[in-house]
């Protein structure tokens, strides 16, 4: 099936497998390896995107049920200068080893989409899609207060 | 891991879903496909056609009409959680939507998708079945409404044909009555070990009327039937009593979460939570 996926604010038509997963479309047809495939089973979070501006697991989502979606993708986030959220990660030291990062900036970013002005325990909950297999939670949660206070 | 390969077809109307599914047996409906695409990965589902249904128009968002609230099947529980009219007049179904798996999951599953999928430890059969909601299916000869308690008929397995669409779910506006849905599981992202749904009537501290149904105490949601009778006019430490009966009647499951007894005990210690915070406690 020939599909349209606007990706990073540039479209792509694209020859697909009704089975095709969008993170395997992302990472292996378009080169987006900034994507993270963890778990494979919709729990760690490590290949959340945004679909339509709203974050979503992209292991579990077919790239077909996207035709004609916006998707961004870690890649796509920074606009010129680093987005918030990436540059709290910085600063914050709220990553480790790497891996769950992509996910968790998504995820973040979208729930600072949704709330503008969030408690603690409304970032904790924006989190609950994502693992950090390092534990790093603590300094995660930091770095997206510091991206809220920053607007 | 991907699933096996099957044919893809969106659907523009409800009709054209119903044809689909009339000219191939081995053909399913998806809507955000967070329950069925994993099983189709694990090969525990191998559909021969998938009718894509969640670009149905018409399908989306919360109406009221009288004392009814009819949900889109398609609406996203993303949108339930938030929805203003549902927070106000069926507060329970705001807060299991909720409580379903994580943002990224709530941002793709949605109402119907769960309840034609009939998961025993999902959470809205539950709330549903305490609600006596109804469920609108549309197939070849038209329109059928089902009532919660004979929709889910066992694992896995609703009362819908398979020529059948779920087009929306029926709530009642509960004004003037209590509800909570109150979830025990381990970690945000899984499921109810047990969960426990509660609508209830009452007034300065005795109740008149409970309606109870517990989450994967069974291959099915069921009413606490037991505790709901002894909750019928029962204040203060009898409500207590009453609770100690939501076990009863019960089929629980054994897994690597909790074992049948255990998920007794929860049952009946959710119960009491979920009657005491439906009364406002």
């Amino acid at each position: 099936m020939r599909i349209t996926l606007t990706v990073n604010g540039r479209a792509h038509e694209v020859d697909v497998e009704p089975r095709d997963l969008l993170v395997y479309v992302l990472r292996e047809r378009l080169g987006l390896t900034g994507t993270n495939i963890g778990c494979d089973t919709s729990t760690c979070g490590s290949c959340t995107v945004h679909v339509d501006g709203e974050s979503i697991k992209s292991c579990t989502l077919l790239a077909v049920q996207c035709d004609g979606r916006a998707i961004t993708t870690i890649e796509g986030l920074a606009n010129g200068a680093l987005h918030p959220v990436q540059e709290a990660f910085t600063s914050e030291h709220a990553l480790q080893c790497g891996f769950c990062t992509p996910g968790m900036i998504m995820a973040a970013a979208s729930r600072l989409n949704e709330v503008k002005d969030p408690t603690e325990e409304q970032i904790r909950e924006g989190l609950e899609g994502n693992l950090c297999r390092c534990t790093g939670y603590h300094n995660i949660v930091k770095a997206v207060q510091k991206a809220a206070a920053a607007g | 891991m991907i699933p096996a390969e099957f044919d893809y077809r969106v659907a523009g109307s409800v009709e054209e879903a119903i044809g689909l599914l009339s000219g191939n047996e081995d053909a399913k409906l998806i809507a955000g496909g967070h329950s069925l695409i994993p099983l189709m990965k694990t090969r525990l589902a191998r559909p021969s056609m998938l009718i894509d249904v969640a670009r149905v128009p018409g399908l989306t968002g919360v109406a009221r009409d009288g004392g009814t609230l009819r949900i889109g099947a398609m609406t996203r529980w993303h949108d339930l959680e938030r929805d203003p009219v549902l927070r106000e007049h069926c507060p329970i179904v705001a807060e299991a939507a909720g409580q379903v798996g994580d943002p990224q999951v709530r941002h793709a599953g949605t109402i119907g998708g769960s309840v034609a999928h009939c998961d025993p430890a999902s959470d809205i059969p539950a709330v549903l079945l305490a609600l006596d909601a109804v469920i609108v299916a549309q197939g070849p000869g038209g329109t059928r409404r089902i009532a919660a308690s004979e929709c889910f008929e066992g694992f896995f397995q609703s009362a819908l044909a398979h020529d059948e669409v779920l087009t929306a779910v029926e709530v009642p506006v509960l004004d003037g009555a209590g509800c909570a849905y109150v979830k025990f599981n381990q970690r945000a992202i899984d499921w109810a070990i047990v969960a426990v749904a509660a609508v209830v009537r009452h007034s300065g501290g005795t109740i008149s009327e409970a309606r109870i149904a517990l989450t994967n105490m069974g291959t099915t949601p069921v009413r606490a039937r037991a505790a709901e009778a002894a909750m019928a006019g029962a204040s203060g430490d009898a409500i207590a009593a009453a609770a100690a009966l939501a076990d009863q009647g019960t089929d629980p499951p054994e897994d690597t979460f909790a074992g049948a007894e255990y998920r007794r005990n929860l049952a009946r210690v959710l119960t009491l939570r979920a009657v005491e915070r439906a009364m406002g406690a």
